[in-house]
């Protein structure tokens, strides 16, 4: 099985850093935002081998050297469209029956 | 603040007038005052170019619908003798799903001409896989910095969408959590790269959006004789009314009533963590639009192109609700499975046009691509998973952030007026507190505001008056 806690130099990997810790950050924000550090990630090869967590320098798509914690190996999407709502399930059943009524009529 | 942030922030001027290829400063006529015109023409590209670089792009050209089913729906509870013709403008029919590619198509065609090895945008729309596209097919680097995460790394799905398009066409896609401090970030990024800011308000993005106008006005000639009546273009930035509106006028459809559409997010702050992921709709909403159209220059150019106060003439707001619904309608009854953003103008277009005459011509001037994580059954899942009450019933009880009411029926759906007066008023105040205490606007400024508002001298001169009373 893949080992998606450590990456080999050449590996697609993403690194994680802190950009401003929440004393750095601007002024004007909301409290909520303001206690929390300003963080990114950013994906590309790995220059050397390393475990999760371990400090890290990628090579990213414009060559770009970024150097941040490894966060995730060979990182991927999982966002999907889940379930219908059920607020909606009707709606295209329940406007076509009016159309054709409204037709039907003489419209 | 930080030191980084401040030192970064100190040569915004020097950094973005290199990564910009252009200098406003010689567009300034005062504190005021610019000279508009002459910095949209400052890139010297025709509207026949631009349609030409797009066509090459493979932007543009795209199909205009009429929608006869939501036409006969409207009908059949409209008023006797009203509900107007309904058209759209499948948007979504560009390279990379939007119109935002006609943007992108122009800024990256120009970094190609002045010789830049990449370009690097900000945004966390449809803009990023427009810019990523195009760079890729001009073989240019392209990085977009994406405000993508809350503080727990939960991203909305709509955006880790984006996200993975902009990678799909090859961008180095930085992801950033909430907060301002982006514009920074993307500075120090333009200092470490050199690269072109592909912003989505220079002269290049807005001039792109013109020839989206102007063909509309075209096909709808074509197709019924006349440019359309009203044209419902959703807002959040002001490009989109801005450029559309701009591309009618070239086409001489002077008569051609221009009407943004935004969702309501009123109460929801945009640059809160917690409020981040409270809200269902990532663009095309109150949150921007209202602050853009009253103070553009906002933006991270000196002074923006897109300015669509000077061009709306109804700003129209409609509930979260609202528009899952008319999504949903719009793909059972017309075929068209489409993404969020251009169904916020469909949403209130379909208000719109049952208070119209049958006569009238309506175009919603943009779709958008839809698929994981943008689809309204994503957005809505999300929506439930972050404690926001999902609901059947009376849109208007909705609450941003707390309650999305979906309609139970389409006679529910019922834009609402945003009142354009109080905006000018707060355009005006804006403007004043920029130029700097004492300063005395000229008779140049009053008709700066005057054409900025879309309204005229005498009406400026009474808000100055008043604002000097309060």
């Amino acid at each position: 099985m893949e080992d998606t806690t450590r990456c080999a130099p050449g590996d697609w990997v993403e690194v994680e850093s802190v950009l401003l810790e929440p004393a750095d950050r601007a002024t004007n924000l909301p409290e909520d935002t303001a206690a929390q550090p300003l963080r990114m990630w950013v994906k590309g090869f790995a220059r050397t081998a390393a475990a999760v967590g371990d400090e890290l320098t990628v090579e990213t798509m414009t060559g770009r050297e970024v150097t941040g914690t490894l966060s995730e190996v060979n990182p991927g999407y999982f966002h999907t469209f889940g379930k219908p709502a059920p607020e909606l399930t009707a709606v295209g059943r329940d406007l076509r029956a009016r159309v054709a009524a409204y037709r039907k009529a003489g419209g | 603040m930080a030191g980084r942030t401040e030192a970064i922030l100190a040569r915004k001027g020097e950094i973005m007038k290199r990564a910009l290829g252009m200098d406003y400063a010689q567009f300034e006529r005062s504190p005021i005052a610019f000279d508009y015109e002459a910095m949209m023409a400052a890139h010297g590209y025709s509207l026949d170019e631009i349609i030409r670089i797009q066509l090459a792009g493979g932007v543009g050209k795209t199909p205009l619908l009429e929608l006869r089913n939501l036409t006969d729906l409207i009908r059949s509870y409209a008023e006797p003798g009203h509900g107007a013709r309904l058209f759209v403008k499948d948007e979504a029919a560009n390279m990379a799903g939007s119109f935002k590619d006609r943007r992108a198509s122009i800024s990256i065609h120009a970094a190609k001409e002045k010789g830049y090895a990449g370009v690097i945008a900000a945004t966390s729309g449809n803009y990023g896989a427009a810019v990523s596209s195009q760079a890729a097919r001009a073989s240019l680097n392209c990085i977009i910095v994406q405000e993508a995460f809350d503080s727990r790394h939960v991203g909305q799905p709509e955006i880790i969408e984006k996200s993975r398009i902009c990678e799909a066409f090859g961008a180095e896609v930085v992801q950033l959590t909430v907060g301002p401090e982006l514009f920074s970030h993307m500075l120090e990024l333009l200092d470490e790269t050199g690269y072109l800011a592909a912003s989505l308000y220079s002269a290049f993005g807005i001039s792109g959006i013109e020839s989206l106008g102007w063909e509309l006005a075209e096909e709808m000639t074509a197709l019924t004789g006349a440019p359309p009546t009203h044209v419902v273009v959703t807002h959040a930035g002001g490009g989109n009314t801005t450029g559309t509106a701009r591309g009618l006028r070239r086409a001489g459809a002077t008569s051609t009533q221009v009407v943004s559409a935004s969702v309501d997010l009123s109460g929801l702050h945009m640059a809160s963590d917690t409020d981040f992921n409270r809200k269902s709709f990532t663009t095309g909403h109150t949150g921007f639009g209202v602050p853009f159209a009253t103070w553009p220059d906002r933006a991270d150019v000196p002074r923006n192109a897109a300015r669509a106060l000077r061009y709306m003439d109804r700003y129209l707001t409609v509930t979260q609700g609202e528009v899952f619904y008319v999504t949903e309608a719009m793909a059972k009854l017309e075929g068209l499975e489409r993404g969020p953003s251009g169904n916020t103008a469909m949403a209130a277009a379909m208000s719109l046009a049952r208070d119209l005459p049958r006569d009238a011509t309506v175009v919603v001037q943009e779709t958008e691509y839809t698929g994981a994580g943008k689809h309204h059954w994503a957005q809505l899942n999300f929506a439930r998973a972050n404690g926001v009450e999902v609901r059947a019933g009376d849109p208007t009880e909705s609450v941003p952030g707390k309650s999305i009411v979906i309609p139970e029926r389409p006679e529910q759906i019922r834009a609402k007026d945003f009142d354009l007066g109080k905006m000018r008023r707060s355009y005006v105040r804006n403007a004043l507190a920029h130029a700097g205490e004492g300063y005395a606007p000229t008779s140049e400024d009053i008709e700066f505001l005057a054409a900025d508002t879309h309204s005229d001298a005498e009406s400026v001169e009474a808000i100055i008056a008043a604002l000097k009373e309060a």
